[in-house]
Order: structure tokens, then C-alpha cells, then sequence
């Protein structure tokens, strides 16, 4: 296998300092890193939550709806951060209202948010097809690029940013009841159903955040990745809260770093180094694993 | 309209249409009935890190192709309890799998000569209207062996999905037919990449199945009903791809397939509210 060439690229030096004065010379990289924190941030504590309350499959569906947004932004020729965060929200809208309908049947809702996923991906592809002025096709859109990231992009990130941790901070604790216990919370009175709704459009909206940086088809690298590292890592809500939120951080820096000097999509980097901390962190677990079912033949033959 | 029936392109997508599209229907209900919905989805985004491998390793698309849909199968089935592993796990594994395709195709498409840029995109989306004979060939024969099996292992199947513990205490082999069932939702998912791509198969899975269970609730019948669908949707929407030209064959396959799903909620809107009052 041949690697890519990498001979137009800049040569990383240990010297941090001098990397990232280089880095932060270019406009571009200045707005990558700042979009890249505040998405991390927010992605990780709506992931939290998600991870929490078992929605990952809700949260890749709503991910889905972004490369149709995506991609009729820019054939239609409207702003590409309408799209992202109209189509998210909307789907998450449309995923509240069925999912309280088919509570019942989980089988038949899952066939539902399937179809819904596969259509919404055909559709980004035929807006795609029809329009034939994108070169790279629809790889950016699917895995990332930081170059492309303006300014009035990076201010939309952070008012979007700030909404989600404004509606958070009122509904963060009862969200948490709910999360955990729903009929006791739903019994305390807590308004589990309102809580769903506005958590899937919180959702929407952060998914929307992730499309931007990792591509639409790697937002669980910021979403999903952090939180259930940090979740196996502690059990203590706001101690795993906070570290998810590091953890998503980290990853997405040392990504865009390290595609700043490589030639492989930024979306590579920031789940590889996501999913190699996920995989640290259930190292112990798994390394108990093995040495408890080593262990337990030899304890009942002793009993025996 | 009968000149584009009578070229070779649109044939072989026809033969080829018409035998995968029943391999889908018939695991795709299984898939829907055993609520294992997001494996099937895993398991088609590994398809495209397993493509873009071994493009980028030198070798045949197909080999990749189907080495890793079966092998995450049969792993997935091995790594989760009862062979039903966990969303989160998945989606982690999966998001990882995926982000190494993105690094794959990027190897590929920087390291070879210009003009394979569009590599990536048949990979995900489909290209049926681009199977060659050979290809044709391979896919039917792989397609009927799948349907055969899935035929064979209905019976057992069946009984283990709609009550794991009875079917276990009555000697039916769960576990095996468990994981029996991951490999053949692999190979599947490999067929259903190259006709509708690896980012659409799960609407090819879903779709027929859910209209299936939605209009019958007789197991065999819906079993059957899923391939039908799945077949009638493959043929209209084929024809409609080649009568406008500018409807890429994957997007009218998937359009076909939900229009069809949805139209199932207009014939018989009250079965969830029947089923919940019963």
C-alpha cells in the first residue's frame, strides 16, 4: 500500500510553540480550532446525556439529515448553516412526534427510523448529483474538512453553542431524573414527555455543530465517543460530565493538528483518537474479564 | 423507453436487481423482527471501510467488500450477549470503522492516477447501472445462495426470534442460529452495496420489511411479502431511473422503497392503536 504524498504539506516539529504560531497564521486554522472547542464542548455534554438516556440511534438518524441539508444548501445557493441546523432540527421534530406514537412497537420503530435514514441520505446524494459543480463530490461533506470554516460560520457555532447550554442549564436536572428513572420521575411529576421533545431538538442542534467539523457520518466521534469513555470511567454524574467534555476537546484539537500535517480527511483523525481513548479506558475492564474467567475454573475446581 | 431495456448495462442491472432485492427482503424481515435494525446499519458502513481497504491494498473491491461484512457479523455476534450487542459499543466501533474508510479512500484516490475520485462516491451511493457481467454473474450466484439459506434456517429462525427462551429449552440451537443469521445479514449487506451503496442498503433492508409486517401479521406470509415488495420496488424503480436519466438509480430505489413503506401507514393507520388495545 502506498501512502498519499505529503510532500506540499508542512513538516511537523516537536517545537508546539512554533507549530502553532504556523497553524494560527492562516485565518482558516485560527477558525477551525475555535469552531472545533465550541462544538466539542457542546457535542459532549448533549452526548452525555444521549448516552445516558440510550439514544444513539436517534442521535446518528438526526446526524443523517444533515448531509441532505447540506447538500441542498449548496445546490439551491442558501447558507450552508441554515442547512445543517434547519434539517437537524427538523428531523429531530419529526423523530419526537413518531417515536411517542410507536412507543410500543420497537421492532417496527426501528424500521421506521431506517427507511427515514436511508431517504434522507438518497436525497443528500440526488441534490449532489444535480449539482455537478462539486469537485471533491461528497467526501467533504461526509468526513470533514476544517478548511472551508468563515467567521459568521464560527459566530453561528457559538450563539447555537450558547442556546443549547442556556435551555441545558433550566432543564438539566430534571432531564437527569427523567434520564435515569423515567416512571418515578414521570410519578414526581416531572414533564418526561416535554423533556424528551426539547432534549431531541438540543440534540438536532448539536448534531448539526458536529456535521460541521467531523463530516456527517463521524458526528459520533464527538457525541457518542467521549461520553461513553467517560461514562466507563466514573460513575458520578458531574465528574464524567466534565471529563467528557475534555475528552471530546482533546480529540478534536490533536485532530485537526494532526490533519493540518497530513493529508487524510480531519474526520479520520478525530475518531481514531477518540476511539483509541475509549479503547484505554475499557482496558481494565476487559483485562478483569479475561483474568476472572482464567480465575474462576481454578476457584470451583478448588471448591470441588 | 425500449432502447435503454435493450442495452447490456441496463440488463445486467436488472438481473442483478432482481436477485438481491429478494436476498434484502428476506433477512431484512428478520433484521426488523429481531429489532436489530442498527446492526444492519453497522454493518454497511463497514462494508465501505472494507471496500476502500482493498482498493487502497491492490485488490478486488468485492474481496474487502464482503470479508468485512462478514467478519463484523460474526464478531458483533460474538462480542454482544445472545448475539444482540449493545448501541453504544456499535456505534463507537462503527463511527471508528468508518473514519478509517474516510482514510482509505483518501490513500487511494492521492496515491493512484486521477480519474478515481469517484470511487468513494459509487462505494457509498451505488452503482448498479455499472456492474459489469462478471460482476452480474457473482452477485445472482451470491444472492441466491443467500436466499436459500435464509429459506432453509426460517423455520428455526422464527421460533428463536418470537421466543428466545422457549425455542432454547425446545433444543433449537439459538446462539448458532444467531450468529448464522449476522454472517448471512453480512453477505447481504455486501450485495446491497454494490446495487444501492453502502450508506443506502440499510432503506433496502428496512423498507420491504416494515411494509411487510405492517400489512400482514402472519409470519410466512410477510416473509414472502417482503421479498415481493422488495422485487416490485427494484423493477418500478429502475424503469423510473431510466426514463429520467437525471434520477441517480440508488436515490430512485430508496424514494420507491419509503413511498412504498409510507403508503403502508395510509392502508392500515390504527394497527398500533388496535395492537395496544388488544
Amino acid at each position: 500500500m502506498q501512502l498519499a504524498s505529503d510532500a506540499a504539506l508542512p513538516v511537523f516539529s516537536w517545537n508546539l510553540l512554533n507549530d502553532f504560531q504556523d497553524m494560527w497564521s492562516y485565518l482558516s486554522m485560527v477558525n477551525a480550532f475555535r469552531a472545533g472547542a465550541i462544538v466539542s464542548v457542546v457535542c459532549a455534554v448533549v452526548g452525555w446525556f444521549m448516552v445516558l438516556r440510550r439514544q444513539t440511534f436517534a442521535g446518528h438518524t438526526l446526524s443523517v439529515a444533515a448531509f441532505p441539508g447540506a447538500s441542498l444548501a449548496t445546490l439551491a445557493g442558501f447558507s450552508l448553516s441554515l442547512g445543517y441546523f434547519g434539517f437537524c432540527v427538523a428531523a429531530a421534530l419529526v423523530v419526537a412526534a413518531l417515536g411517542r406514537k410507536g412507543r410500543e412497537s420497537g421492532a417496527e420503530e426501528s424500521a421506521v427510523t431506517g427507511t427515514v435514514q436511508a431517504f434522507a441520505l438518497a436525497c443528500g446524494y440526488l441534490f449532489i448529483s444535480l449539482y455537478k459543480g462539486l469537485l471533491e463530490g461528497p467526501t467533504a461533506m461526509l468526513f470533514g474538512d476544517f478548511l472551508g470554516i468563515t467567521t459568521g460560520q464560527v459566530v453561528i457555532l457559538a450563539v447555537v453553542g450558547a442556546a443549547v447550554f442556556a435551555v441545558l442549564a433550566v432543564i438539566g436536572r430534571p432531564l437527569l431524573f427523567a434520564s435515569v428513572d423515567p416512571q418515578v420521575a414521570a410519578g414526581r411529576g416531572v414533564p418526561v414527555r416535554l423533556l424528551s421533545t426539547l432534549f431531541l431538538v438540543l440534540l438536532g442542534a448539536a448534531t448539526a455543530e458536529a456535521s460541521q467539523i467531523t463530516g456527517t457520518l463521524l458526528v459520533f466521534a464527538l457525541m457518542v465517543i467521549p461520553a461513553a469513555t467517560a461514562q466507563q470511567l466514573t460513575a458520578r454524574p458531574a465528574l464524567s460530565l466534565t471529563l467528557s467534555v475534555l475528552l471530546g476537546l482533546a480529540a478534536c484539537w490533536a485532530g485537526l493538528i494532526a490533519a493540518y500535517y497530513q493529508p487524510y480527511p480531519l474526520g479520520f483523525f478525530v475518531t481514531a483518537f477518540a476511539f483509541a481513548g475509549y479503547v484505554l479506558a475499557h482496558l481494565p475492564r476487559l483485562g478483569r474479564e479475561v483474568l476472572g474467567r482464567v480465575r474462576t475454573p481454578i476457584a470451583t475446581g478448588g471448591v470441588a | 423507453m425500449t432502447a435503454v431495456l435493450t442495452q447490456t448495462f441496463f440488463q445486467h442491472a436488472l438481473l442483478a436487481g432482481t436477485f438481491i432485492a429478494p436476498a434484502c427482503g428476506l433477512v431484512g424481515y428478520f433484521l426488523v423482527l429481531r429489532a436489530q435494525i442498527f446492526t444492519g446499519d453497522a454493518l454497511s458502513h463497514v462494508a465501505f471501510t472494507g471496500a476502500m481497504a482493498a482498493l487502497a491494498g491492490g485488490y478486488d473491491l468485492r474481496l474487502g467488500l464482503f470479508a468485512a461484512t462478514v467478519g463484523v457479523g460474526l464478531l458483533l455476534g460474538g462480542l454482544g450477549r445472545r448475539g444482540r450487542p449493545d448501541d453504544v459499543v456499535i456505534g463507537s466501533v462503527f463511527a471508528w470503522i468508518l473514519g478509517l474508510g474516510a482514510f482509505f479512500l483518501t490513500v487511494y484516490t492521492t496515491s493512484r492516477s486521477a480519474a478515481r475520485g469517484g470511487a468513494g462516491t459509487s462505494v457509498l451511493f451505488g452503482s448498479i447501472f455499472g456492474l459489469s457481467s462478471g460482476q452480474t454473474t457473482l452477485a445472482v450466484l451470491i444472492a441466491a445462495g443467500i436466499c436459500v439459506a435464509v429459506l432453509l434456517i426460517a423455520r428455526p429462525l422464527l421460533f428463536a426470534t418470537l421466543d428466545e427462551a422457549v425455542a432454547a429449552a425446545r433444543g433449537v440451537p439459538t446462539r448458532v442460529l444467531g450468529l448464522a443469521f449476522l454472517a448471512l445479514v453480512g453477505a447481504c449487506a455486501g450485495e446491497a452495496t454494490q446495487a444501492v451503496g453502502s450508506l443506502l442498503l440499510l432503506g433496502l433492508l428496512a423498507a420491504p420489511a416494515g411494509a411487510a409486517i405492517r400489512l400482514t401479521d402472519r409470519p410466512f406470509r410477510a416473509l414472502a411479502l417482503s421479498a415481493a415488495l422488495a422485487v416490485a420496488e427494484m423493477w418500478g424503480s429502475l424503469l423510473l431511473s431510466a426514463e429520467a436519466p437525471e434520477l441517480p438509480p440508488s436515490f430512485a430505489i430508496m424514494a420507491t422503497a419509503s413511498a412504498v413503506y409510507a403508503a403502508t401507514f395510509l392502508v392500515r393507520p390504527n394497527r398500533a392503536l388496535r395492537t395496544a388495545a388488544a
